[in-house]
Order: structure tokens, then C-alpha cells, then sequence
């Protein structure tokens, strides 16, 4: 099971798009996985044969479980499965504050064939996952005095959240008091289409959020029952639900960002009015479906500047900056209802203005109606932002861990000019980076935004 | 298309389609014409041009990038492609 996000613990195993003795290649799509962002795509990390699946259609398993075996081309066998590779790529980094035990999800037992999560019956004291470590330290809890229901009885992050609800909770007499409901996206569509109203779905998937699996069995014991039914009330529970799961992953991220990433910040103003007149003169001559947006143009030379300045495209990883192998631009879209996701347009560098005009319509299409894949979540190695249609004129960005850079485009204006001693009006983008100084030192920073503007102001070569 | 008027209905329901399209949670009849719809929808840029691309397949006008202003709000669309001879079916 792949760690697609720093708070990611579990994941729930929707569908097989493979069968034992499929062929697969490097980057096939071979599962979909469900998780608090909703359901991805999980791309394979090597080619072979697949020999054995090793995790049933709808299991929860923990991140670092192994989910099938491939027999690599050569014909060995690898004792592993490369799928859970991903997990250690993209492994949070180690909690700072106490000299933590190894983390209970990677240590888990290599191949949970059956459902996992089944509580242990002796807890090792203290053992706890680096996202439940933090959390606990956040509420003032001792992670020590939890019960944990994670893999050889850690204490997991929902272990933490049950803990804090508890404590919020007025009493123990209150049980009338409905849990705010948690829906993931896909147990929202299955209940839209069962006719099941999320709010009378018990949740047990992480932190009591309403799984498939939930919802299948309450549609078949409604099925049973007289009483089914979708009441009014179901819409906006899903809604709610969704909104909160994704709230909560971003809380995560940006708290850890916030908590671990000294920031620094840095701005220049760019004159767009020869990349607008190139974009206008090369727009004026297609068909709608081929037009381009300014944002595609801004992208392009966001990569080739992240060349000029390696220090910023990569990931802080161990205490230690780790290159990127390639420029894989994070694009934040916001998501209708609220949220936030950044996957990755992959090797932006080397693709034309065109094919980044595509690959944004694809990616933005997929972040919102569809899905997206797992490499996507996983491998961007320095986020752009662009408020511009919100009209904000300078973006302060929040680095998105383990990155050490985020570029933030702001809105595009007409504003007073001066060049070569003379006043004009002309149209300017304000372009910001906020960087990890852990990384990168201001002088670097400004030299990337130097190059940002050159390569801006000379669009036919873009 | 047998008049103006019944042209110009099927013209509004396609353009709300077109929206409806990009995004799903509108509710037609809470649309206020007159008021600019990047307003209303929350569009940015990527969905307005979605938008136009829905317009185009579905009525045959391919807006030029110059008269994007005149779609601001769901009169002035309306107006703007039965003027540029949109085809409904």
C-alpha cells in the first residue's frame, strides 16, 4: 500500500485492474485505492508478471503492506512486492521532537492477506505512527496511555482522533449525539446510488469515516428492512463529509510545514505584454479546443527556470536535501465545495507549451470529476499556485512538505511601467517563491526568479 | 428553430447546460441573467474555457478570445450566439 500523503496510514482497496498473469509494465495503473482524498489510481513501480494478489476488494491495509507479487521479467522472484515500494519513497519524514521507536506502519508485517487492523493483543509500550505522535503532542495527549488498533497494537493517527473526540465529548451519557459524519468521495457516489443516507451509516474506516463497505452493508440491510430510503438530510452529510476528510489532510500538511520549514519569501513584478501578445496572436488562429491559457505559458517557464535552480525542485527528506529526478510541477487546484489538491504534471520541463496545456486540462478535469493517479500525489517536486482569477495580486505560499519551494502567480494587471526611461502601461503578473532555507539561501531564490523573468520576456523561445 | 423566440430559449438552455457541465452544483433557476457569471459560478479561467469549448460543440460558434466579454453573463451569451448564428437542435 503506497503512502500517497505525509497523514496517510491506511488505504482501502477498491478494485483490481489486474488479474494473476497479467503482463505489467513500469507506471500501469494495477488497483485503485481509497483514502481520506478520495479514490486513486496506484501505478506500478516495476514491469513483470503478476504472480499472486495478495490483499482482497475492500480491505483496509495499512501503508507499507504488501499488496501483490510480481515476478520481475528476468523470471526471479522478488521477495517483496514492488507496489509497496512506493510506501518507503515516499515515507514521511521522522518526527523531530522524541527519539521515536520505528514507525509502526512500515514495520508492519510484510503480507496482511487478511483485513488488517485486527488489535493485537499485547501492545509493545509506546509504539506509535510518527502522524499519531504529532497529533497527540498537538492535543496535549500521551500517546502512551492510548489504545492503539494498529498493526501489532501501535497507536494509529484515528486512534488519536477517537482519543480527542472522547475528550471533547460532554459524557459518556451522551450516546444520542451523532458523530459528525464523515463520507469518503466514493462511499458518497456508491450511497447517492443505493439510495443510503450517510448519516444513519456507522463509519469505521479511519477516524469513523464512512466507507464502501459501509455503505454496501447498510443498502443490503435496508434491503432486509422496510425502512429504507434516502432522507433530505443525505447531501449535505456527504458534502460535509468529504470536506472535512480533505480539511483535515490539509491541516496535516500545513502544520507540519509550518512547524518544520524555516520560510523565506521572496517577489519580483514581470512584464507579460510580450508573452499576452504572443498567446493573443497564437490564440486568435486556433479552434477553441486548441487555445492556450496564460497559465500554461507561466508553467513552461516555471519548469525551465526550476532547471536553472535544482536547489529548489526536490524534496527535504532525513534532514538532508534530496534532488528531484526531473521537474515534476505540483498545480494547486481548488476543488468546487473547498479543498485543495497539487498532483503533479510529470517532467514539465520537457513538454511543450501545448502538451502543458493539455496535461493541465487533463489534470484539472481529473483532480475535480475523476481521479487521479498515485505517482501524481506523490512525486511533485516543487508546487505553483496561481490565485490570479481570484484576483489576488501577491501570493505568500505555505511550502507543501516534504518540497522546499512553492511558486505563487498572482492576478495579472494593467499597472504603470517605467523601462529605458520611459512610462507605459503594460500588463504584469507578480511572481513569489516561498522557499525552505534549510535548502536554499536567498541569492539562489532570487536568481530562479531573475531567470523566471527573462524566460517570460522572450515567449517564442519558450 | 421556427422563431426568435423559441430559438433564444433553446440557446439559454444550452448555455446553461454548458455550465451545468463545468459546474454541476448551480441551480438554473437561481441564476440571475443580468449578473456577470464568473460572479455567480465562481469560474476561473481553465472553466471559462471549458465553457466556451461546451458552447462550441454544442451550438457550432467558436468565440474568438476578443469577444469572451460579451459572454460575462447569460443575456449577453445568449444574445451574443444567436447573433453568431448558433445552431440548436
Amino acid at each position: 500500500m503506497p503512502s500517497l500523503g505525509a497523514d496517510m496510514e491506511y488505504g482501502t482497496l477498491v478494485e483490481w485492474r489486474v488479474a494473476p498473469g497479467a503482463v505489467v509494465h513500469r507506471g500501469d495503473i494495477v488497483a485503485e485505492v481509497e483514502t481520506h482524498k478520495g479514490v486513486v489510481e496506484v501505478e506500478i513501480f516495476d514491469s513483470g508478471v503478476v504472480e499472486e494478489l495478495l490483499v482482497a476488494k475492500g480491505s483496509r491495509v495499512p501503508v507499507g503492506a504488501t499488496l501483490a507479487r510480481i515476478r520481475s521479467g528476468d523470471g526471479a522472484v522478488p521477495a517483496g512486492a514492488p507496489v509497496a515500494t512506493a510506501a518507503t519513497l515516499a515515507a514521511p519524514a521522522p518526527p523531530p521532537a522524541p527519539p521515536a521507536p520505528p514507525p509502526a506502519v512500515m514495520a508492519a508485517p510484510p503480507a496482511p492477506t487478511t483485513a488488517a487492523g485486527a488489535p493485537a493483543p499485547v501492545r509493545p509500550a509506546g509504539r506509535a505512527s510518527p502522524a499519531a505522535r504529532r497529533l497527540a503532542a498537538d492535543r496535549g495527549l500521551d500517546v502512551a496511555a492510548l489504545r492503539g488498533t494498529g498493526p501489532g497494537g501501535a497507536v494509529t493517527l484515528a486512534d488519536v482522533e477517537d482519543a480527542v473526540r472522547a475528550r471533547a465529548a460532554p459524557s459518556p451519557a451522551a450516546t444520542a449525539a451523532p458523530a459528525p459524519h464523515r463520507a469518503s468521495p466514493l462511499a458518497q457516489r456508491v450511497a447517492a446510488d443505493l439510495g443510503v443516507d450517510l448519516a444513519t451509516v456507522p463509519g469505521t474506516g479511519e477516524g469513523g469515516i464512512v466507507t464502501r463497505a459501509d455503505v454496501e452493508r447498510a443498502a443490503a440491510s435496508a434491503r432486509g428492512a422496510p425502512t429504507a430510503g434516502a432522507a433530505p438530510a443525505a447531501a449535505p452529510a456527504s458534502a460535509a463529509g468529504r470536506h472535512a476528510a480533505m480539511r483535515q489532510a490539509i491541516a496535516a500538511a500545513m502544520t507540519r510545514s509550518k512547524r518544520e520549514i524555516p520560510h523565506y519569501y521572496l517577489a519580483t513584478d514581470v512584464d507579460l505584454s510580450g508573452a499576452l501578445r504572443w498567446l493573443e496572436a497564437e490564440n486568435a488562429r486556433r479552434a477553441v479546443a486548441e487555445r492556450l491559457l496564460p497559465a500554461a505559458v507561466l508553467l513552461r517557464a516555471v519548469a525551465l527556470a526550476l532547471r536553472e535552480a535544482p536547489e529548489l525542485n526536490g524534496h527535504w527528506v532525513d534532514g538532508a536535501f534530496r534532488a528531484g529526478g526531473g521537474v515534476h510541477l505540483g498545480v494547486a487546484i481548488s476543488l468546487r465545495g473547498g479543498g485543495l489538491v497539487a498532483p503533479a504534471l510529470h517532467d514539465a520541463d520537457a513538454l511543450s507549451v501545448d502538451a502543458l496545456m493539455r496535461g493541465l486540462r487533463d489534470l484539472v478535469q481529473r483532480a475535480r470529476t475523476g481521479m487521479l493517479r498515485s505517482s501524481e500525489l506523490t512525486d511533485a517536486t516543487t508546487t505553483v499556485t496561481n490565485l490570479g482569477d481570484q484576483g489576488v495580486r501577491t501570493v505568500f505560499g505555505v511550502v507543501y512538505p516534504p518540497q522546499v519551494a512553492l511558486v505563487g502567480i498572482g492576478r495579472i494587471t494593467e499597472r504603470p511601467w517605467a523601462d529605458g526611461g520611459m512610462l507605459g502601461v503594460r500588463p504584469v503578473v507578480t511572481v513569489t517563491l516561498a522557499a525552505d532555507h534549510r535548502a536554499s539561501d536567498g541569492h539562489r531564490g532570487a536568481r530562479f526568479l531573475a531567470a523566471l523573468d527573462r524566460l517570460l520576456r522572450d515567449p517564442e523561445r519558450l | 428553430m421556427t422563431d426568435v423566440g423559441t430559438n433564444g430559449a433553446a440557446i439559454r438552455a444550452a448555455v446553461v447546460r454548458a455550465l451545468q457541465r463545468i459546474a454541476p452544483e448551480i441551480d438554473p433557476a437561481a441564476l440571475r441573467p443580468d449578473v456577470s457569471l464568473r460572479e455567480q459560478v465562481d469560474l476561473d479561467s481553465m472553466d471559462f474555457l471549458n465553457f466556451v469549448i461546451g458552447l462550441a460543440e454544442s451550438l457550432g460558434v467558436e468565440v474568438p478570445e476578443s469577444d469572451y466579454r460579451q459572454l460575462a453573463t447569460l443575456d449577453g451569451a445568449v444574445a451574443y450566439l444567436a447573433a453568431h448564428g448558433a445552431r440548436t437542435a
